[in-house]
């Protein structure tokens, strides 16, 4: 290992211009002649929108047009879509009701845009705004998934009779009927995926601006994906032709999901930039964000497992109800579903699973993928139901587990997924060992001394990432292939730039790609640059989400250098005047094989320009490589993670004494940064255990609309986390990686939720476990118990 | 309108602002400096903290007229800018206390605040106590913590910083 | 935002002046309440008459056998001054809680007492140290100052000057805070002077900060937390949202209380 080749912890390269406040967000970019546009949302949670009234708001001061969604469907702007079909069990399509930037017609969920104000200050549009008259019908409406496919719910869209969007279903019913049938104990569930905003730091932001000579269009946005962003608005909104529209996603302040998507905002933006002929720039409150931005979870799941006579897991059923907002996201579809369903089996050998997830519309903000997107979902769903069997059979969870163990791989699973590599009771042993697991009694014994109650609680989650196999998600719905490219551009100098379809937002890219790059080509890292988000620099790429960058970004980063590799060597053996086949590349050197005769990475990336030593006819000059790499298969990132928590039983508040993570994320570019991705898992997951939830009244308000309402974790309400690592390499993959970005996400609920109730003695607890949810169940057990 | 006079990273600076104008809103669009951020509306995530006569103070929740006359020092004038990193941006950054990049400068002008309020020897439950009006998404905390621990050791070996 | 006129007066007969005057004037002090909410357009004062400027209304120190202090005092002062820390420690302490550091270095204790949001920590205190508002027109007793959500006694162009509390022999405040907002979702203050027994609450009640006399009288007999063994506030008249119900609330409160005495009596 190299010091700034793959593995070593080299510290970050972006981080100069962020801690000396030279990061350049979308907020930052001030375009000549700007003018400002301001949403007016709807109040109501469902509305008919007889008229809009916008004559007194347009003669306000500084006001440059008001525009509703009659303006924009007379420009015959397109729908926003969802781009992944899903097939109901009875065979017909999911029920796609259009989604147009501003409302027409109808107001579907508080805070849907029925208007935007563009004036010269951002005072003066929201001034104009209180002017516009909007001409509500109030309509009843409903926020609840458990309640939208009840006969007396009001019908969201025309298309989704009983508010449903599909009907799904994956795996074998008769044979888990079966099973559950035959079983000796089985283990019954109902769980609330709570709700989650997801809540970047930064938030949203667009800038659209039209020049005329060319007749094209910019747009700046924050943006994990700007090249899906203009295919969608390109090839689906009809705003402007791909080849005419710029996407540019700058430094982008936390992704987590949320910034995935194509939004209302960045289309109207765009569109009025257009119109009015001046950039227009939008930038979202916090407030606003909370009513604009996609949620995150939002499940209703009834779940069972069967067990035989020695422990073993023979069967699970699952019915989800799964809540996609008002509607349908860019990707919303595939969440409940692929990235759901398909990771039910666990890190378990299980026979057989069956899951049917109902989608339903809701009278509320769109809901999407939100870190871990699905796999939470599902870890959660497996790992309770592990945990409480393991309890009701008087069995030690982590003695459970590894009865149920997949020890031998590649693994089939029911449910689509074939697991490639792993070794999960490494991880779960080393974890027990760094969280001394068999000490727990004695600690449990001193927290009760201090009037407390101790619990610990396990997670052997795992996770399909490295998204994706084209053929496999084409064959699943997916409306685009899940490839990524990397073009490697060699300067004269043997200086390099990376261009890269993958986006950061946090997960420091310009480090980790510089280093593989290094490594391969012995330059130092000062001498690589990356370069993405600017779809004219970069051709085409898919972006960053689903923790994909590395097992597939950088698997493209390597085909492309595998490519420039082999052109250098017949540059090498020109100017050495050796066989292609003798030349050897070794940290940084050509050398002819058996020879002193050699030539530095410079000299020949010197020469591949001049061209001097070959005829430009056989070996074209010049040094760039591009590559398109589709993975073979998913990779599988698994471990355990262990949480140790106190209770205060008088409070019911909670507190996270230990936390211990062992995770396998198969070849690890830079441990630093891969931690600090964990990190940063864990306290979301955290987050959502304890703290957060997006909670929505039954006429579709949503309650905890500001940071007021909606608890983020803070530093107090996490403690030191030990992460280690135990490293099973994906085959999947030139380099071996699996993937580190949500894995925290996906493990920690479950751990928080099984310590908690391990120390209360109840399996009465949903999410998040606040202070006053604990001294509930609390309360609710002592009742029981004494009725009893 | 109303005019305003004070002193931004040691530069004086005068403007002649609406009432509306908040601090925030002068750094960044007036001055330009736009290193100082806006995360929320609710004067909670502290991405906006910049020193005023030397104590932190969310830039979001002052208007500049109140700040006639005063000091104001952001993450751009922290340290030289032909200097070497303030201490603790290089803690910052040797911690890996960022990722995105966005709650930085506030979490590195309230760390500074802190340590020249609570001295140099932060233990762990007084940092993240301290960051009670700080939030990040990204990092869990973890290194932030450690960055700030760090930093505040590296200040008092007497490297050259502002504040 | 809305637009408005800001005033930069230097004494407190301007100030006053100028809020009797202006229609739609308001005080501005620390501005940690009111700049949030005129940003949410949840409020849009014509005039804001700024108190910054305006001399003698700062300042921590003890007059006889009462502590003193100025309405514009920051958190951060009372919560690090070395005067208050000897003779009403417990005060302190409230101070060190309210907010964040930042929000300390400009919130102000007049500011809180005149805005009696009803999870706000300094009504608790005020009220459970039997404080006395000192304006510019009169000296008002704690007891009579809080008049429910968001009210108090002060009438239009009533500025408050000082707040002054009497030593006590024993105090403690414990706050249990909104995990969200970090206000006070319950915080119980309890206080000691000679047969004068405070409990006051803050957060919890539906119409803002108040006494809880089961408790008080409780502890005449004894002040420790023995004395408040078992006993509970009725869940009637407590507030109740998601981060709390009444009955969560009223559980709080004893549990609170008992933990407050138990600190101040060390």
């Amino acid at each position: 290992m190299s010091a700034t080749g793959i593995g070593a912890a080299v510290r970050r390269k972006e981080d100069h211009r962020f801690i000396t406040g030279k990061g350049h967000y979308t907020d930052d970019v001030n375009r000549p002649g700007q003018c400002h546009a301001y949403f007016l949302r709807s109040p109501h949670a469902r509305a008919r929108i007889k008229s809009v009234d916008s004559k007194a708001a347009a003669a306000m001061p500084g006001v440059l047009a008001v525009l509703t969604g009659s303006e924009l469907a007379a420009d015959k702007v397109g729908n926003l879509i969802c781009g992944w079909m899903i097939t109901s069990k009875d065979g017909s399509q999911m029920k796609m009701a259009p989604h147009p930037a501003l409302a027409h017609g109808s107001a579907n969920h508080v805070g849907d845009a029925v208007a935007v104000i563009l004036a010269e200050t951002l005072a003066q549009a929201k001034d104009a705004a209180e002017k516009v008259n909007v001409d509500y019908q109030v309509l009843p409406a409903v926020a609840d998934p458990a309640r939208a496919q009840r006969e007396d719910a009001p019908q969201i869209h025309e298309v989704a009779a009983r508010n449903t969007i599909y009907q799904w279903h994956l795996g074998d019913a008769k044979a888990v009927e079966a099973a559950f049938q035959a079983a000796r104990h089985v283990t019954r569930l109902d769980i609330i995926n709570n709700r989650l905003v997801p809540n970047a730091i930064e938030p949203r932001a667009a800038i659209g601006e039209y020049d005329a000579g060319s007749d094209s269009l910019t747009l700046w946005n924050t943006s994990q994906n700007p090249h899906v962003a203009r295919l969608v608005i390109s090839a689906f909104v009809g705003i402007a032709p791909e080849n005419r529209l710029r996407v540019i996603a700058p430094d982008v302040g936390g992704g987590f999901g949320s910034k995935i998507f194509i939004y209302p905002e960045e289309v109207v933006c765009l569109w009025a930039a257009r119109r009015i002929g001046r950039p227009v720039k939008w930038v979202a409150e916090r407030s606003e964000a909370f009513l604009a931005d996609a949620h995150g979870r939002d499940h209703v799941t009834h779940a069972e497992m069967a067990f035989d006579g020695d422990g073993k897991i023979t069967g699970l059923r699952v019915k989800t109800v799964a809540n996609l907002g008002a509607y349908m996201s860019t990707f919303a579809s595939s969440i409940p579903t692929y990235l759901y369903a398909t990771l039910l089996s666990g890190q378990y050998d299980i026979p057989a699973i069956y899951c049917e997830v109902d989608a339903v519309y809701t009278n509320t903000v769109p809901v999407d993928a939100y870190r871990g997107a699905g796999r939470p979902e599902a870890t959660f769903v497996i790992e309770r139901l592990v945990e409480v069997g393991a309890r009701e059979l008087g069995l030690d969870p982590a003695d459970l587990r590894k009865k149920n163990f997949i020890k031998n791989f590649p693994h089939q699973t029911p449910v689509i997924m074939n697991y490639d590599a792993g070794d999960y009771l490494a991880s779960l042993k080393k974890a027990l060992e760094l969280a001394d697991y068999d000490g727990f009694g004695k600690r449990k014994r001193e927290s009760g001394r201090n009037g407390k109650l101790r619990g610990i609680g396990l997670s052997t989650y795992i996770e399909a990432c490295g998204i994706a196999p084209s053929q496999a998600v084409g064959s699943l719905g997916c409306g685009v292939g899940l490839w990524e490219s990397a073009e490697a551009r060699v300067n004269p100098t043997g200086s390099v730039e990376i261009l890269t379809g993958c986006h950061q937002h946090g997960q420091g890219h310009e480090t980790t790609f510089a280093q593989v790059v290094s490594e391969r080509l012995g330059i130092p890292l000062d001498n690589v640059s990356i370069v993405h988000g600017d779809t004219d620099k970069v051709q085409f790429g898919m972006g960053t989400y689903g923790s994909r960058s590395g097992a597939v970004g950088i698997s493209a980063l390597v085909k492309a250098l595998d490519k420039v590799e082999a052109k250098a060597k017949k540059v090498a053996a020109q100017m050495l005047e050796a066989a292609e086949g003798d030349i050897v590349f070794r940290d940084g050197k050509f050398t002819v094989a058996g020879t002193d005769k050699s030539a530095a990475w410079g000299e020949v990336a010197l020469n591949a320009y001049i061209a001097h030593k070959f005829a430009g006819q056989e070996l074209e000059p010049g040094l760039k490589e591009s590559a398109f790499y589709d993975p073979t298969n998913f990779t599988f990132p698994a471990g355990c993670h262990v949480c140790e928590i106190e209770v205060d039983p008088q409070t019911g508040e909670s507190e996270i004494v230990a936390w211990t993570a062992v995770d396998d994320f198969g070849t690890v570019i830079n441990p630093m940064i891969v931690e600090g991705q964990v990190h940063g898992g864990i306290a979301q997951g955290v987050g959502q255990a304890l703290l957060e939830h997006a909670v929505y009244d039954k006429d579709g308000q949503l309650v905890t609309g500001s940071l007021m309402d909606y608890c983020m974790p803070r530093a107090q309400d996490l403690p030191t986390l030990k992460v280690d690592m135990t490293t099973t390499k994906s085959p999947s993959n030139p380099l071996g990686i699996k993937g580190c970005g949500e894995a925290g996400a996906i493990a920690a609920p479950v751990a928080v939720i099984n310590a908690i109730t391990h120390a209360i003695g109840t399996e009465q607890l949903e999410m998040p476990a606040t202070a006053q949810a604990v001294w509930q169940a609390l309360q609710k057990a002592n009742n029981t118990r004494k009725a009893a | 309108m109303s005019a305003v006079a004070l002193t931004v990273n040691g530069k004086a600076v005068t403007a002649d602002v609406d009432p509306r104008t908040l601090l925030v809103q002068f750094l960044r669009e007036n001055l330009r400096l736009t290193g100082t951020h806006v995360g929320c509306d609710t004067s909670q995530c502290g991405a906006c903290v910049v020193h005023v006569d030397g104590k932190a103070v969310k830039s979001c929740t002052a208007f500049v007229w109140q700040l006639e006359g005063a000091n104001v020092l952001t993450i751009e004038g922290l340290a030289d800018p032909n200097g070497p990193l303030h201490p603790m941006q290089e803690a910052f950054r040797e911690h890996h206390g960022l990722q995105c990049g966005y709650c930085t400068p506030g979490m590195i002008m309230t760390a500074v605040d802190m340590v020249n309020r609570k001295g140099h020897d932060l233990d762990d439950p007084t940092i993240r106590h301290e960051l009670e009006g700080n939030l990040c998404r990204c990092t869990g905390y973890h290194n932030i913590v450690k960055a700030i621990a760090a930093g505040a050791k590296a200040m008092e070996k007497g490297h050259a910083h502002k504040t | 935002m809305y637009a408005f006129t800001q005033h930069r007066p230097t004494t407190v007969r301007q100030a006053a002046s100028l809020l009797g005057k202006q229609e739609e004037a308001k005080l501005l002090a620390g501005g940690h309440t009111l700049i949030p909410t005129m940003k949410l357009r949840l409020a849009g004062p014509k005039h804001l008459v700024d108190l910054s400027k305006v001399e003698g209304l700062t300042g921590i120190e003890m007059k006889g056998r009462s502590l003193v202090i100025g309405a514009m005092t920051p958190h951060v002062e009372v919560a690090t001054s070395a005067v208050v820390k000897e003779n009403i420690p417990a005060l302190a302490e409230l101070a060190g809680k309210i907010g964040d550091p930042a929000v300390r270095h400009r919130g102000t204790i007049g500011g809180s007492i005149a805005n009696n949001d009803p999870n706000a920590d300094y009504p608790a205190g005020v009220l459970g140290l039997g404080a006395t508002i000192i304006t510019n027109k009169r000296r008002i007793p704690a007891d009579e100052f809080f008049k429910g959500l968001f009210e108090t006694a002060l009438e239009g162009d009533e500025i408050i000057t000082k707040v002054q509390f009497p030593k006590v022999n024993k105090a403690a405040y414990v706050k249990f805070p909104n995990p969200a907002s970090r206000y006070a979702l319950v915080g119980v203050f309890v206080s000691k002077r000679g047969s004068d027994i405070r409990v006051a609450v803050t957060g919890a009640g539906a119409n803002g900060v108040f006494r809880v006399t089961a408790f008080e009288e409780a502890l005449k007999k004894r002040f420790g937390p023995k004395s408040l063994e078992g006993m509970t506030v009725p869940a009637d008249g407590m507030a109740s949202d998601i981060h709390g119900s009444a009955e969560y609330r009223a559980h709080l409160i004893g549990v609170l209380a008992r933990r407050a005495v138990a600190a101040a009596v060390g």
